[in-house]
């Protein structure tokens, strides 16, 4: 790696247009919300203005957003979130491992076929969901043959949950199957040989040298769960709004654009602290290892 | 866990024989996919109210073609997928080499900050830019202007989301590069742009086409940010699914969604090809 200085003009052509943009088309903007969510509405002529605002006014929206509405909203989005986590956890590591244990020539299909899905439009798997379980939709028509009553899928919890982790689950089992397979499999005869159990050698080997796909697979997964509006608006009812929503809400209809950019700094502020909790558990683990 | 009873013939370790992970996997597939038929077979239904199988048909394709709003959709989303490709390559890889190769004050920074559009709720990108174009008067200034200039708000924000993840994968590439090949260039009297078009561009091609790529579906899957940064008369095919839902079922959208997963899945299997022989060539 070269210094700066010794060819600054072919530094500063590489660096210069991602730089501009990023900065132009994302820090600024950034700052723009973040400035906004110290600001309320302005008050013209004894009104307040649809879109006009005054800047500074203090930190009343991040008052606001600890009403206990907003709060409970927060706990559930981590709460769904969580959960939904853990079920791409349960079904994505015996799967990620199932598929590692295949034949060789198997393994890329399987795969695919765990993968493909994922590069199919969101938009488009989360109308597909909601087809599928509607009042209508193939499951009622299905369990109707044999006479069960329908079962109003939609709008509700579960819903929402399994959503998520339909969306999310290849997000898990591809980090799992990358560490799962570099995995010496020889640790594991040798755990065998020596007398220990199945479950013993899951739980003493296979488990703790598959961590950090198992960290990496739910921070892929938690993430974008806390952000997610589409599966609760879609699939959820109008109690199983995320915080995603309410931030979509601030910006469309309800319009308290102020409101709504500091419930999202709130979000972004949760997302780095578990970016900070996977870098902390990172930095530990090398050096336990180094 | 794992249950100690073998049938005669499997392995301690013949992980992918055992009866409970293959039925595990085969449900799972079939959880994924049934939805995804689901909707394709939707789209050859005569159209009702119900939401029930009617009947086979194939009308729904011919009208969602001839259904201005969802071939416009289509168009746009296409042509922003395809400029936000060019851009964001291009920019992604001039910050793949710059990180590569350079050492500069603050580079972790520099590269947490590349980072963050990876990492940040898209929710909030999403807004953020949206009102970053309205208090700039972006919004009113491009809504007006002609096609594909109107697309200008949405384009400039999937390059925003799409360049550092082109970076990402362009400079993995570049990390198995002989550095001595370049200063064999130079040495030879190439000039940077010679040694930059005859050795590392050529050396970079398959990190380039798989950057290409990803920004190029990124692109065109991309809901929310869409969303946040589209006028009212700028609507992408996500966008129109959206509202279309919205309004309640008509198969013409599962014709147009049937069309694009087809789409996708050749691009991406088509991708996947590209790749494979470079991979076993290390």
């Amino acid at each position: 790696m070269e210094e700066w200085k010794s060819n600054s003009r072919v530094f500063a052509t590489l660096a210069a247009p991602g730089t501009i943009w990023l900065l132009l088309f994302f820090i600024i903007p950034l700052g723009f919300l973040f400035m906004l969510s110290f600001s309320s509405k302005a008050v013209i002529d004894g009104q307040v203005s649809i879109n006009e605002y005054s800047y500074f006014t203090g930190v009343g929206n991040y008052l606001r957003s600890l009403n206990p509405d907003i709060v409970s909203i927060f706990l559930r989005t981590l709460w769904w979130s969580g959960l939904a986590t853990l079920a791409c956890l349960l079904v994505g590591y015996p799967i990620a491992f199932g598929i590692c244990f295949m034949p060789e020539k198997w393994r890329p299909l399987a795969l695919l076929l765990i993968v493909l899905p994922f590069w199919i439009n969101l938009l488009i798997r989360t109308y597909a969901l909601k087809t599928v379980m509607g009042a209508n939709g193939v499951i009622n028509s299905f369990t109707g043959i044999f006479g069960f009553p329908k079962l109003e899928m939609l709008g509700t919890t579960p819903a929402v949950i399994f959503g998520l982790v339909y969306v999310f689950l290849p997000f898990m089992i591809l980090p799992l199957y990358s560490t799962i397979e570099r995995l010496d499999k020889s640790y594991l005869e040798a755990s065998l040989d020596l007398g220990a159990s199945q479950f013993q050698t899951f739980r003493k080997i296979t488990w703790p040298l598959t961590l950090p796909g198992v960290v990496t697979g739910v921070i892929l997964v938690f993430i974008p769960c806390l952000g997610m509006f589409l599966i609760s608006d879609e699939l959820g009812g109008p109690q199983s709004w995320m915080i995603g929503n309410v931030i979509q809400a601030q910006f469309g209809p309800s319009n308290d654009w102020p409101f709504g950019s500091a419930i999202s700094f709130m979000l972004m502020f949760l997302t780095f602290v578990v970016l900070f909790g996977q870098w902390a558990y990172q930095s530990r683990s090398k050096g336990v290892r180094g | 866990m794992f249950s100690d009873q073998l049938k005669p013939g499997v392995g301690p370790l013949e992980f992918g024989k055992r009866r409970w992970l293959q039925i595990l996997f085969g449900a799972t597939l079939f959880v994924l996919y049934v939805p995804i038929f689901t909707l394709i077979a939707f789209s050859f239904n005569i159209q009702n109210r119900g939401g029930v199988w009617k009947g086979f048909t194939l009308d729904n394709y011919p009208k969602a073609w001839n259904n201005q709003s969802i071939f416009d959709a289509m168009v746009n989303s296409l042509t922003i997928a395809f400029i936000t490709t060019v851009v964001a390559t291009v920019l992604g890889t001039m910050v793949a080499v710059l990180l590569w190769r350079f050492r500069f004050g603050g580079k972790p920074v520099y590269e947490a900050a590349m980072g963050l559009p990876i990492v940040i709720p898209e929710i909030c990108m999403g807004v953020a830019l949206l009102m970053f174009f309205n208090a700039t008067g972006m919004t009113t200034l491009f809504a007006s202007a002609v096609w594909p200039i109107n697309l200008a708000t949405i384009v400039i924000a999937h390059i925003a989301f799409c360049f550092p993840f082109v970076a990402i994968v362009v400079r993995s590439r570049l990390v198995g590069f002989n550095k001595q090949l370049e200063e064999a260039s130079r040495d030879l009297g190439a000039s940077e742009w010679q040694t930059f078009t005859k050795i590392l561009v050529p050396y970079m091609k398959p990190g380039l086409i798989s950057g290409a790529l990803l920004a190029f579906t990124l692109s065109l899957d991309d809901f929310v940010i869409t969303f946040f940064t589209a006028g009212p008369e700028t609507v992408t095919f996500p966008v129109k699914i959206y509202s279309m839902v919205k309004t309640g079922v008509k198969y013409e959208v599962n014709a147009a969604s049937t069309v694009l997963i087809i789409i996708t899945i050749v691009a991406t299997v088509l991708a996947m090809k590209l790749q494979a022989p470079e991979k076993s060539g290390h």
